[in-house]
């Protein structure tokens, strides 16, 4: 189907076209050789593209309601004719590689709808999200706009959700503990916006939004962090969360940042991805994050995040072979 | 000394349409059986009308659809309703099904506060395992608890719930986690009337008297005997430590039961006329713990639905029991056993430790997450140990050397065949009802509703105008459904692990199955990624769950969907997700309406290539049916070996997408 990129026809992802964008993500996702050089040209084309979607992870432990939150906000965005895909990440088995992908269950999506769902399994990454996501990412963000990245966990998942967001959103809810769990594991420094999930209860709300922003003060940030009491499920202050994610966009957008934002998340993801395929030793050998930086630079302006990864990778290949 | 009464015998029943459903009743009543059971449709239980796009195929199939005043009148139409005992097996909806059963007593001039039955009502086991619920807990709560006070004062012969036990024994619960989390049910539900302080100290311990339990009884029936002994102990303590119930009367475990399906077998079904009989001595032998009300499953219920004369069978088992054999003649038989009493304690500890964690947890609404994970763990064990061979059933893992059987010979001459055409029947009756109503009086009953849910005033009054005035069951559920909210109920399939204990020869092949899927990402290009669903509006989500837990355990990605979809629904997940195989599950009995929808859907939207296979309880007639319109597999309950499942999963979609 897709053999070069010049003979690459983009109108019906341009359309959002439910049915190519699944396809050309089954393409991402392919290993098979063939396939990567046509998934490669697929995505050289779309970077040619304006990436006009706000990324936004949303990030927090299990159980704290994202996935109902996830389904407020797609309500939301169907409401306001936006469009919007979804990326959600779900944990493998270490034991048996298997993984259970059950967002969808708690997500409807209304099918006419300009919303499209994917589910992926973390597979080998501890922080969820596999190279294949991050693809998925990069090629969704220019057909919608906006792209919501789910992981779960503490930790490396909010790590990750970082390298690949525009706006960070963390959702806690009321006494889990896991506040001092966040500030521990230097997690607190990394959302833009914090979310107090299952808020119906005003006085627990209350007292929650006062544990966040203590947990906030030992973090400088730039940027006046809100945090908001929601719930997802009366549906309270949804749409102020929406606005304190889209207010966070702009003001990136205004202050010129979102692009630096995007290319220091890029060489941070292809440097972890480096080490993830060749250790430290191979990432040396290029130089360490600075020596790749600078070849990154060098590259033609129409290639993939993950065509230069790739060529990146090949060129070690040869290295070593040679 | 004097003999025991006999308890109340019934038979779940109830089929295609009102006047089908109330012929089988009249006829079942003539038989000698004291009491009615209703089993409504899907569409009823989960609050369409016949009509709506979600009915479809699903009309008459498990039970009778309901739609309004009419229906419920036909159906009790010759059955004088003052002087029967009814058991409606309704919850989402429950409150709805009073109100039109109230208002046909009141058409036949009966008055409610001489009406005697029950209304199943319990949600919370709707979450965890039957899925027929609507609203999220909190609405759904409040329903139960204005059906509760309602009753109360107006019909106070009435169970307003049977809190269950049963489907939570279906979904897997030990003998222990039913009784603890069915005794975390009633808690949830009378701290819900307590705190809304409707009703005087005195009225409250009226409440208390009135709930009554629906239970399960398996096989070994020793431990269930125990299990019933531990139940009414733990009932009897918490009313009065907890509710301050001082009359020991009102602290008495009153209890129903449907014996157990799990364990009915589709192979050599003749062999499940000895286990009902088992099962049915369990909560009949012991006279402390023994049933009000019992009705027993049919020999083919895993074959399909049941004929007059296979509930005819169930029924002439229930009075041998009572009138031939000598078991309502004595005292507690059991007294003083040192074995029973030992078990029963046990029980009883064990289930009381784990009502405090959940209550620790929050109480079971809170917990539910917790709860349905521990169910499907305990179900997902019972799976391993019939496929390890540790757990023996005759006729499937053991014994399984067979002459040909004269009672079935595997076609569908030993089931009932629901008439097809009992749909469109249903739906032009219920169109020319609508026609034929007041719209203004509907409109003001409607309007009437709207503000006894705003104001917080008892839905029971509102519910029973909309009854006359001819709002339908639709009309009702929508007007709720656009106030209250939906739900979507945990899966419960993350926390369970198929391979955790797994040795021996289930390990080696599991591991082998896992070598398979490993293998296939080489074929496929990525790794095997499977969509497990229910189309429908059946909620029986446990095989499904089974499924979705070993498919993850043997490797495969697996995108669980949950239940009641539309085809469309499950086209658009399997389409958007990039799956290689769907998985369906369906036992309703509407598997030759959706599947073949499903597979039009796939093939109009470019997927013809993604290979279906479909599990449920499926005649063979039908089943070569769904192979001929494409499907790749047929899974039946005979179909117990679950890594012969897996593996076969995969070289199906090896086959559709190697190249």
């Amino acid at each position: 189907m897709i053999t070069s990129s010049s003979h690459i026809d983009l109108s019906p992802l341009l359309r959002f076209e439910r049915k190519s964008i699944a396809a050309a993500l089954n393409l991402i996702e392919d290993r098979r050789p063939a396939r990567q050089a046509q998934a490669l040209a697929l995505l050289d084309a779309c970077a040619a593209l304006p990436a006009r979607a706000h990324i936004v992870g949303i990030t927090g432990p299990p159980g704290v309601g994202k996935s109902s939150l996830i389904a407020r906000l797609i309500d939301l965005a169907v409401r306001q004719q936006r469009s919007m895909a979804i990326v959600a990440v779900d944990p493998s088995s270490k034991v048996s590689g298997g993984a259970i992908l059950g967002d969808r269950n708690r997500m409807q999506v209304p099918a006419a709808a300009p919303v499209y769902m994917r589910s992926f399994a973390a597979r080998n990454r501890l922080g969820g999200l596999s190279r294949e996501a991050f693809a998925a990412v990069f090629l969704l963000r220019h057909f919608c706009d906006m792209v919501l990245v789910e992981t779960v966990g503490v930790g490396q998942s909010e790590t990750d959700v970082a390298q690949v967001a525009d706006t960070v959103v963390l959702v806690v809810q009321p006494f889990s503990g896991d506040l001092l769990q966040f500030i521990k594991a230097g997690v607190m420094e990394i959302p833009d916006v914090l979310a107090v999930n299952k808020a119906d209860d005003e006085a627990l709300a209350r007292k929650a939004m006062t544990d966040v922003k203590a947990a906030l003060s030992y973090e400088q940030h730039s940027w006046a962090r809100p945090v908001l009491a929601v719930s997802a499920a009366t549906n309270l202050h949804i749409e102020d969360l929406d606005v304190a994610i889209t207010a966070h966009h702009a003001q990136m957008m205004a202050s010129g940042g979102l692009s630096r934002q995007r290319e220091q998340q890029t060489l941070a993801w292809a440097v972890g991805e480096i080490v993830h395929e060749v250790g430290q030793r191979g990432l040396s050998a290029l130089g360490g994050a600075a020596g790749v930086a600078t070849w990154w630079r060098r590259q033609p302006a129409n290639w993939s995040t993950l065509r230069r990864l790739t060529v990146l990778l090949g060129t070690l290949q040869w290295h070593a072979e040679s | 000394m004097k003999k025991d009464a006999p308890w109340v015998m019934r038979t779940y029943s109830g089929h295609s349409t009102a006047q089908a459903s109330n012929e089988l009743y009249r006829l079942n009543l003539s038989k000698g059986q004291t009491g009615l059971s209703i089993a409504f449709d899907l569409p009823t239980q989960t609050g369409y009308d016949s009509d709506h796009p979600m009915a479809r195929g699903e009309v008459g199939k498990v039970g009778v659809p309901v739609c309004h005043l009419g229906d419920m009148q036909t159906l009790f139409e010759g059955i004088p309703l003052g002087k029967m005992n009814t058991s409606m097996t309704i919850n989402g909806t429950a409150a709805w099904l009073l109100a039109l059963y109230i208002a046909a007593a009141e058409r036949q001039g009966v008055e409610a506060k001489s009406l005697q039955g029950t209304t199943q009502n319990d949600i919370v086991k709707e979450y965890l395992s039957r899925g027929t619920y609507i609203f999220p807990p909190e609405p759904s709560l409040r329903l139960i608890r204005d059906t509760i006070t309602y009753t109360v004062a107006h019909a106070p012969k009435w169970n307003p719930i049977n809190v269950c036990s049963y489907h939570l024994q279906e979904a897997g619960a030990t003998p222990v986690q039913e009784v603890a989390y069915t005794l975390c049910t009633a808690i949830a539900v009378l701290d819900a009337v307590k705190e809304s302080r409707q009703l005087s100290a005195a009225d409250f311990t009226e409440a208390v008297g009135r709930i009554s339990f629906f239970v399960n009884a398996g096989l070994r029936f020793i431990e269930e005997i125990c299990k019933l002994r531990a139940f009414g102990q733990l009932w009897d303590e918490l009313t009065r430590d907890r509710y301050a119930v001082t009359d020991p009367k009102l602290r008495r475990f009153r209890y129903g039961v449907q014996v157990n399906s799990l364990g009915l077998t589709e192979a050599q079904p003749e062999n499940n006329v000895p286990r009902i009989v088992l099962e049915a001595l369990g909560v009949t032998l012991s006279k402390d713990a023994r049933c009000r009300a019992l009705q027993l499953p049919t020999w083919n219920e895993a074959l399909g639905l049941p004929r007059p004369w296979d509930q005819q069978w169930s029924l002439r088992i229930q009075q041998i029991l009572a009138y031939e054999t000598d078991i309502l003649d004595y005292e507690d038989i059991f007294e003083g056993s040192k074995v029973v009493e030992a078990k029963t304690a046990a029980i009883k500890h064990a289930a009381w430790a784990e009502v405090e964690r959940v209550q620790e947890l929050g109480g079971v609404i809170a917990a539910l997450d917790y709860v349905k994970e521990r169910l499907v763990a305990s179900h997902t064990d019972r799976v391993r140990r019939i496929n390890s061979g540790d757990q023996t059933v005759v006729g499937v893992n053991k014994f399984t050397e067979t002459a040909s059987s004269p009672l079935y010979t595997g076609d569908s001459s030993a089931i009932l065949k629901v008439d097809e055409d009992a749909e469109r029947d249903q739906v032009e009756r219920l169109q020319a009802f609508r026609a034929s109503r007041n719209q203004s009086e509907v409109s003001a009953a409607l309007k009437m509703l709207q503000e006894a849910v705003t104001n917080g005033a008892n839905i029971m009054p509102a519910s029973i105008r909309c009854a006359h005035a001819g709002v339908t069951t639709g009309e009702w559920s929508q007007t709720l459904r656009q106030m209250f909210g939906e739900f979507r109920a945990p899966t419960g399939i993350a926390g369970a692990a198929a391979a955790r204990g797994v040795e021996g020869p289930v390990a080696d092949k599991l591991e082998a199955v896992r070598v398979r899927v490993r293998k296939s990402a080489d074929t496929l290009g990525r790794p095997l990624k499977v969509l497990i669903g229910k189309p429908g509006l059946d909620g029986h989500s446990n095989g499904a769950e089974q499924i979705a837990v070993w498919c993850r355990d043997a490797g495969m990605e697996v995108v669980y969907e949950g239940i009641r979809l539309t085809p469309e629904q499950i086209i658009a997940s399997a389409r958007d997700e990039g799956v290689h195989l769907i998985g369906l599950s369906i036992l309703s009995g509407s598997h030759l309406r959706l599947v073949p929808e499903v597979l039009s859907g796939l093939r109009a939207e470019g997927l013809g290539e993604v290979p279906v296979v479909v599990g449920g309880i499926i005649p063979e007639d039908d089943a070569a049916a769904l192979r001929k319109a494409g499907v790749a597999r047929v899974y039946t309950p005979k179909d117990f070996e679950m890594l012969k499942i897996l593996s076969d999963m995969v070289e199906v979609a090896e086959a559709a997408h190697g190249e």
